[in-house]
């Protein structure tokens, strides 16, 4: 896929929570290159001294017609912080679309499975899911129901089941405790996850023991995002593998971790 | 209209000063896609050594203030894999594309630089005598002069094209060491290749990189690598190739004011990947703006 630089201009900053942002993000005056879920973008953050590098961002939702993008944003660190604190009218420079994406599943029978900002490209894919005619049910993990954010947008798509740590809202405990999860006889043939390392391992392993397809979207820090610089490596039974172009999407049976 | 290429030597010409660094710019067809690439005087594509290496454990990379350490370790398929799989993709690129070398043990340089020898479109070699990630070879020859010697003298024997031999900022003189390779058949040298440096998560109480210390770039180095370029090309007669943190056109005049005949963007390519289409067009621009009608007049033009 080709890859692009452009200029995007900020059209609104919603805020979810006090550690969470949506960016909605236009390109003007050019059509958006298609893109996938599961891709990245790599955002150039200030410059100031300490955030020096772009920052890889998945991409949480495309609307082609009105040339927008969304960038969902965990602040962490200085730079996602200052992303966080942008405002209409301000300026993204992008580099994107990157890396691989998720596949279509074998059958209709799909999960999406989210924890904490690892939601980001599971909207982008349960609407890319729908418009295949593959109905998405998602399962969504967080702190608690404060963490909890934008589910409309999901439900709109399809089936949400939530839980949180606290027990807030939904079960309580991680996505991994959820009835679903737990069934021996599981309803699903394909599983989608991206979140925390620890979490996508169990449902990696509950997946390959029942015989599921497992599509993990990993975050590893990142220079290039383009393949170049090999920073980005991850251990896969093929050797070691860029995230930012072999990945981010990888089939869980391939992964050493 | 200002005359911007340069004569390396021994069959090197570049149409331009500005080249992309070993490392950050994989095989060029990464680049491709922002700009044509042939406007680059040249490209050095990835460390290429004689067997396949799997590079480093994650993490790999860190942030650092104005720069990032790496620790990547010189992953690559081996250079037979180069020479089948990847030269007959990159060989039709309209730009000088250097192949940097590196190796464990002299025999693996030697073997490694003779195969390249016999490859038409690459004109020139970086021999890689300062990688500070890997745990044999690499710095290992580039920090005492008698086996950078050895290693330079060894390999000019089989490599015929132009040698450009790499230099470590990780020494005590690197004017001894520059001197060394230059007597022992080198081309030109090319400095700085990275600082080795070090980062800690204080919350974890952890090193950052997998090998603990890593390779520092960006412009954090900057005012070493020009004062290393500077101290070199007032001890050798061959061209000095400067890099260390050069991320825009006023770097590259810097360091060619310094002493370099031509320069390398590394770590830049990074943040900006169309940063040398920029420092292309802003050296001719300071060239009219100083009325210099040829490049070489700048090369070592700082007035003291």
């Amino acid at each position: 896929m080709k890859k692009n630089i452009d200029i995007f201009e900020i059209i609104a900053n919603n805020r979810l929570n006090h550690e969470y942002v949506v960016l909605e993000l236009a390109l003007k005056g050019k059509e958006l290159p298609e893109m996938h879920p599961g891709q990245f973008v790599q955002v150039k953050v200030d410059n100031t001294p300490a955030t020096f590098l772009r920052r890889p961002i998945s991409i949480h939702d495309v609307d082609y017609k009105k040339g927008i993008i969304k960038l969902l944003i965990q602040e962490v660190g200085e730079g996602t912080r200052w992303m966080g604190q942008l405002k209409e009218g301000d300026f993204l420079n992008l580099v994107y679309p990157l890396g691989n994406w998720f596949k279509l599943p074998k059958s209709e029978k799909v999960l999406l499975v989210g924890g904490g900002c690892g939601v980001a490209p599971l909207l982008f894919l349960g609407r890319v899911l729908k418009a295949n005619g593959i109905k998405p049910r998602f399962l969504i993990g967080a702190k608690n129901k404060e963490y909890l954010i934008g589910l409309n947008e999901y439900e709109e798509l399809g089936e949400v089941f939530k839980t949180t740590e606290d027990g807030s809202a939904g079960t309580k405990g991680y996505v991994i405790h959820h009835p679903v999860m737990k069934t021996q006889t599981p309803d699903f043939d394909t599983v989608y996850t991206c979140g925390p390392d620890a979490m996508m391992k169990v449902i990696a392993k509950y997946a390959e023991s029942h015989n599921i397809e497992c599509q993990v979207s990993l975050e590893n820090t990142m220079a290039c995002g383009i393949g170049a610089c090999l920073c980005c490596v991850t251990a896969t039974t093929d050797g070691n593998k860029c995230t930012c172009i072999d990945g981010p999407v990888f089939d869980s049976k391939l992964l050493k971790w | 209209m200002v005359k911007l290429d340069v004569d390396l030597g021994n069959g090197l010409i570049l149409k331009n000063p500005v080249m992309t660094a070993s490392g950050t710019f994989g095989y060029g067809e990464e680049y491709n896609d922002f700009y044509d690439i042939n406007i680059l005087g040249g490209v050095i594509v990835k460390g290429t050594t004689l067997h396949h290496r799997e590079g480093n454990n994650y993490p790999r990379m860190t942030e650092t203030p104005m720069g990032m350490l790496n620790a990547v370790g010189l992953q690559n398929k081996g250079v037979d894999y180069f020479i089948s799989e990847i030269y007959p993709r990159i060989k039709q690129f309209n730009t000088n594309m250097l192949v940097n070398v590196s190796g464990s043990t002299i025999d693996e340089y030697i073997a490694t630089a003779k195969k390249l020898n016999d490859l038409d479109e690459i004109p020139a070699i970086e021999l890689n005598i300062s990688c500070p990630n890997v745990k044999e070879g690499g710095m290992a020859f580039g920090t005492s002069c008698p086996s950078a010697v050895a290693v330079v003298s060894a390999v000019r024997k089989v490599y015929k094209k132009h040698l450009m031999v790499k230099l470590s900022p990780n020494v005590t003189n690197i004017t001894e060491i520059a001197k060394g390779v230059e007597e022992a058949g080198a081309d030109s040298v090319s400095l700085i290749n990275t600082l080795l440096g070090m980062a800690i998560d204080a919350e974890k109480r952890k090193p950052l990189l997998s090998t603990v210390t890593g390779g520092l770039s960006g412009p954090a180095v900057k005012p070493i690598a020009l004062r290393m370029v500077w101290q070199v090309s007032q001890v050798v007669k061959i061209p000095v190739v400067g890099l260390g943190g050069i991320s825009n056109a006023t770097d590259a005049i810097e360091f060619m004011l310094a002493g370099a005949k031509a320069i390398q963007v590394g770590t830049a390519n990074f943040i900006d990947p169309t940063v040398c289409v920029k420092i292309i067009e802003g050296i001719t621009d300071y060239m009219i703006r100083h009325n210099v009608l040829n490049i070489n007049d700048l090369v070592g033009d700082l007035q003291m």
